[in-house]
């Protein structure tokens, strides 16, 4: 094992976690305003990659088809935020757990209506495409650079969206006091409508740049969904940094995991059971993570209340 | 009789009459459906007493039911095979007995509950369903990558596990094991909520706070409501593997603790006979939407937020008012 | 779990049909994938196969039903279509947990099962059963060819990375079985991980002069997306199933020039598989994939037998079977004592046709392979 193999490792995990964060920030953001649980939070993840690739193809720009993807999640989020999501606010989670779990099946199955059951294509714009060498003779794929960024750019833009206008200030008062900025003549309606927009359209954003190299498939948002879940909950709920940090400690772990574990235990077994019982042990990892978090904290890293 | 008795005594006997009927008129499959709905009922039932009566959201309930699933479906792979589990240090053997199945896949779906359970106690609301289903997630990767007993291709049973004077391989012997212990199950919760300790997990749901006051504690009378709930679901697993004669990590995927909660939901919570007549609906929906649209999914799901937007209580809150019982 | 086609009857020419050796309609019934994300492969081989039935005017009910992918619901279709529907002849799954499920079960009960695509080896060789047939290959056989045609290319340091479940696992096996080379390592990834980073980071440092990979539908299409992207250029090769016509729109230039091995490809030389791909090509629209020529091939072996005798003599019926007596898509067709197929297993290359990403055979990976649980295998 050589340093530039676990350098690169490192590199991965770290633009893992980013990749993680741009799916947390906007389920941390709708949670944190509206305490709403959302489990449909990974269907607009899939629409914004499946109108990144529809709208990409059809025009031949990959920066047509990523602004098509911020467009089409804020759209489906406020439409279903007026018609669905506004009426659960009051009610228990078990009832917004119950409706977003529904609402998963509604938007999985139309986009295999309005699409199709085979995977779209969408692939790295040309100028963002292979790799760059680094010192140390690492080549790291420039696509991935891009990922990072646009993740510190999307953190401190939240950071100071929240911290530095007007918007950020009704969200704020949003979630200490929902009935006093009601009170002070806040459309609140409005206000939850834009946030929930917002959120998808972070989620759509995420989908668009992670299809890019993955692949666009419906279905696609599910298994980042319950990741999302556990990177917000391990960075407590509504922390913008919180997500950011737990993105990338779960990034790491997980990453670092997969690659180490198996030759973990190849020192004190057979080759083949240590790949079986590293990679089983790898996949609960970031689980593991999680209840070991949540026993020592039991609000999350950055977590002050409880919801 | 109040309207809400009258209701479950007519469910109680739609879910007896079906598979008679179904018998009657040479449409077997009427069987398998209803000792579906009276399994997947009582993992419902046990999923209400954590859910509604104690009111600790689990989305990891998937665990025990699969936990259950899998030591159907061991015991009895070991018991074909005529492989020892252990042979040391005691000699332990499989079978494939229901009545040395269930006790077994009782217990050990009890005791991943106490562990579960108590540590997931020390967190609350969205914590406690991502907490729940942390775990559960945990099991299913754990199933899926062991090679043993199947990983995700699974673990048949080939030939259904048997009970004494009873032929269960007879649709309706096997339907009828399934009804009774529904049936006990939901009496067991009507006691369960009657007695004292039914008072106090109210109290634990309502006001924690105020029992402590009077120097009972939340967090055991909630753990105790959420062991009894993982058994229930453990025994429906056992139940389950044995209807599909089959085990797989699909039965502890987050899907599955996701429509085991549909079912409660859909039927009402906190009500007796919601989660079978929850399970009967999504059964009878899922097994006749397809006949509509090949998206039937959509169709489904569509319903199943109408239903939550405004049917508050579930079917039977629909049928019987509003007004409960604590 | 019905869907709109569930009762598609195809009895239309059943009086010129003057082979038809009984007169009464087969039933069969068709447990398949036809919602969530794998249903492209199911409705390919449903396809496939109503096309075959359509061409022949056989006098063939078919009852299609979805099985969503989960084991439990398979399983209870198979138990209505038996009960209730009273179907002769089962067949249509695509995923070999799915098989193992239902199968066994099915075959105990008298009924014919007809596999279009799962081939698990538990089905060819201890649980084999003399009323299960597979038209489309043990699972093992393509990994198989993989491993004969790395040897032909001469690599001799093998990087080996497939999902960690068991067909991920005998895909491994399966091409070790017949390479000879040395195994630079040998990585399992979570089921349906969609990150290859790490990977990639260990085969840039593994040193290995080929890589092999089974990775299935959207994970294939992520690792060949982000291996594009690494600027790493081992060569890559691996079975069909990452290479099939509806994921390679969906992959594009990263796979261009990738050597995959597979049964079937559209440029097969023989009257039958041209005028599958017109036909297909004309009724639906688009491209057929292997999966669809597994299906038309299982309906074609299936009126074959129903020409030879009826399906209410067992004996008859299942000699018929055997006998394969049908123009295979694949050209050459017969079945090893096990029922599982023995065929020849092409080297492809993926091209460019047009604005189409498709496959050419490049080569002859094995010939008359069968595989390697006939010996387990008591019929």
């Amino acid at each position: 094992m050589t340093v530039s193999l676990i350098v690169e490792q490192l590199l991965n995990g770290l633009q893992f976690g980013f990749m993680l964060f741009l799916m947390a920030a906007g389920l941390t953001l709708i949670f944190g305003v509206m305490g709403l649980i959302n489990l449909a939070h990974g269907s607009f993840y899939m629409i914004g990659a499946f109108a990144c690739a529809a709208v990409a193809a059809a025009t031949g720009s990959y920066w047509v088809g990523l602004a098509a993807s911020l467009a089409a999640a804020a759209a489906a989020g406020a439409l279903v935020e007026v018609a669905v999501i506004r009426r659960l606010y009051r009610r228990d989670h078990l009832d917004q757990v119950l409706a977003t779990f529904a609402l998963i099946l509604v938007f999985s199955e139309g986009t295999r209506w309005v699409f199709g059951s085979f995977p779209l294509y969408l692939t790295v714009p040309d100028f963002l495409s292979g790799p760059v060498a680094l010192p140390g003779g690492i080549d790291y794929p420039l696509f991935r650079f891009a990922i990072i960024l646009i993740g510190l750019v999307i953190a401190v833009g939240l950071f100071l969206l929240i911290a530095r206008t007007r918007l950020g200030i009704r969200i704020r008062a949003g979630e200490s006091d929902r009935e006093m900025i009601a009170a002070l003549g806040v459309d609140i309606r409005k206000l939850y409508t834009t946030v929930f927009a917002i959120g998808a359209a972070l989620a759509g954003l995420a989908g668009a740049l992670v299809g890019t190299i993955q692949s666009v498939q419906v279905g696609m948002g599910e298994p980042v969904l319950i990741l999302a879940f556990v990177v917000i909950i391990i960075g407590g709920l509504g922390s913008i940094v919180g997500a950011l940090v737990s993105a990338i400690l779960v990034g790491l772990a997980d990453t670092l995991g997969r690659f180490l574990l198996p030759v973990a235990f190849d020192t004190f077994m057979d080759s083949s059971t240590a790949n079986n019982v590293g990679s089983a042990l790898a996949s609960m990892l970031i689980y593991i993570l999680m209840a070991l978090v949540l026993f020592l904290r039991p609000t999350g890293l950055f977590g002050t209340r409880a919801h | 009789m109040n309207r809400e008795a009258a209701i479950s005594l007519l469910i109680a006997a739609g879910l007896l009459a079906a598979p008679l009927l179904g018998n009657a008129f040479d449409e077997p499959f009427v069987i398998t459906l209803a000792t579906k709905v009276a399994i997947l009922g009582l993992a419902g039932t046990g999923l209400n007493i954590a859910l509604g009566y104690g009111g600790m959201v689990s989305l990891g309930h998937a665990a025990f039911f699969g936990l259950g699933g899998y030591v159907a479906g061991i015991l009895a792979s070991h018991a074909l095979n005529y492989e020892p589990l252990f042979t040391a240090p005691l000699l332990v053997e499989g079978t494939t007995q229901m009545l040395i199945i269930w006790p077994v896949a009782i217990v050990v779906s009890g005791v991943a509950a106490l562990v579960i359970g108590a540590l997931s106690l020390r967190t609350t609301g969205v914590f406690f369903i991502m907490i729940t289903l942390a775990f559960a997630q945990m099991v299913y990767y754990f199933a899926i990558s062991w090679p043993a007993y199947g990983g995700e291709d699974g673990l048949s049973i080939y030939i259904r596990s048997e009970f004494p004077g009873l032929n269960t391989l007879n649709p309706l012997h096997f339907f009828a094991i399934c009804y009774v212990l529904l049936i006990l199950a939901i009496g067991f919760s009507f006691l369960l909520s009657q007695s004292r300790f039914g008072l106090a997990l109210g109290g634990a749901r309502q006001n924690a706070q105020r029992l402590a006051t009077v120097g009972i504690s939340p967090f055991r009378v909630k753990l105790t409501a959420f062991v009894i709930s993982g058994m229930m679901a453990g025994l429906a697993g056992a139940l389950y593997a044995d209807l599909n004669r089959f085990v797989s990590p699909s039965m502890l995927s987050w899907h599955t603790s996701g429509e085991i909660m549909v079912f409660v939901i859909l039927g009402g919570t906190r009500r007796l006979f919601g989660p079978a007549a929850g399970a009967a609906l999504y059964i009878v929906l899922e097994n006749t939407l397809g006949d509509v649209s090949e998206h039937w999914l959509l169709l489904l799901g569509a319903l199943l937020v109408a239903l939550v937007l405004f049917a508050r209580g579930g079917v039977i809150g629909i049928l019987a008012g509003q007004t409960r019982h604590a | 779990m019905r869907n709109s086609l569930s009762l598609l009857t195809a009895a239309v020419a059943a009086m010129a049909l003057a082979t038809a050796a009984n007169a009464e309609t087969l039933k069969v019934g068709m447990i398949t994938t036809l919602s969530g994300g794998g249903a492209a492969l199911g409705i390919d081989v449903r396809d496939g196969f109503m096309l075959a039935i359509k061409q022949a005017g056989a006098d063939i009910e078919v009852i299609a039903q979805d099985d969503q992918r989960k084991p439990d619901i398979a399983v209870q279709l198979a138990d209505k279509m038996v009960q209730s529907d009273k179907v002769d002849v089962l067949t249509g799954i695509i995923w070999s947990n799915l098989a193992i499920a239902v199968v066994p079960a099915v075959v105990q009960q008298g009924k014919f099962y007809l596999s279009p695509n799962a081939g698990p080896s538990l089905l060819a060789g201890e649980r084999c059963h003399e009323n299960y047939f597979n038209v489309a290959w043990q699972n093992d056989n393509l990994a198989e060819a993989a491993g004969g045609y790395a040897n032909d290319a001469g690599y001799s340091n093998s990087f080996l990375l497939a999902p960690n479940y068991p067909a991920g696992r005998d895909m491994l096996t399966g091409y070790k079985r017949f390479y000879k080379g040395a195994v630079a390592n040998e990585v399992y990834t979570k089921l349906g991980a969609n990150e290859y980073a790490p990977e990639i980071a260990q085969i840039r440092a593994s040193g290995a002069d080929s890589v092999y990979f089974f990775l299935p539908g959207g994970m294939g299409i992520a690792f060949l997306k982000q291996y594009a992207q690494s600027g790493l250029d081992i060569p890559l090769v691996g079975p069909a199933f990452s290479f099939d016509q509806g994921i390679l729109q969906a992959v594009g230039e990263a796979a261009m020039g990738v050597k995959n091995t597979s049964q079937w490809n559209k440029d097969i030389d023989n009257p039958t598989n041209k005028a599958f791909v017109e036909s297909f090509q004309a009724e639906y629209g688009r491209l057929p994939s292997l999966y669809a020529s597994q299906g038309f091939d299982t309906a074609s072996l299936l009126i074959s037998a129903m020409g030879k005798a009826s399906v209410s003599d067992a004996d008859a019926f299942r000699d018929a079977l055997r006998a394969a007596d049908f123009k295979s898509t694949r050209g050459d067709f017969a079945f090893a004592p096990n029922h599982h197929p023995i065929q020849d297993i092409y080297v492809r290359e993926v091209i460019k046709e047009g604005d189409v990403y498709t496959n050419k055979i490049v080569g002859v990976a094995m010939t008359d392979h069968a595989n390697a649980y006939i010996d387990d295998c008591q019929m």
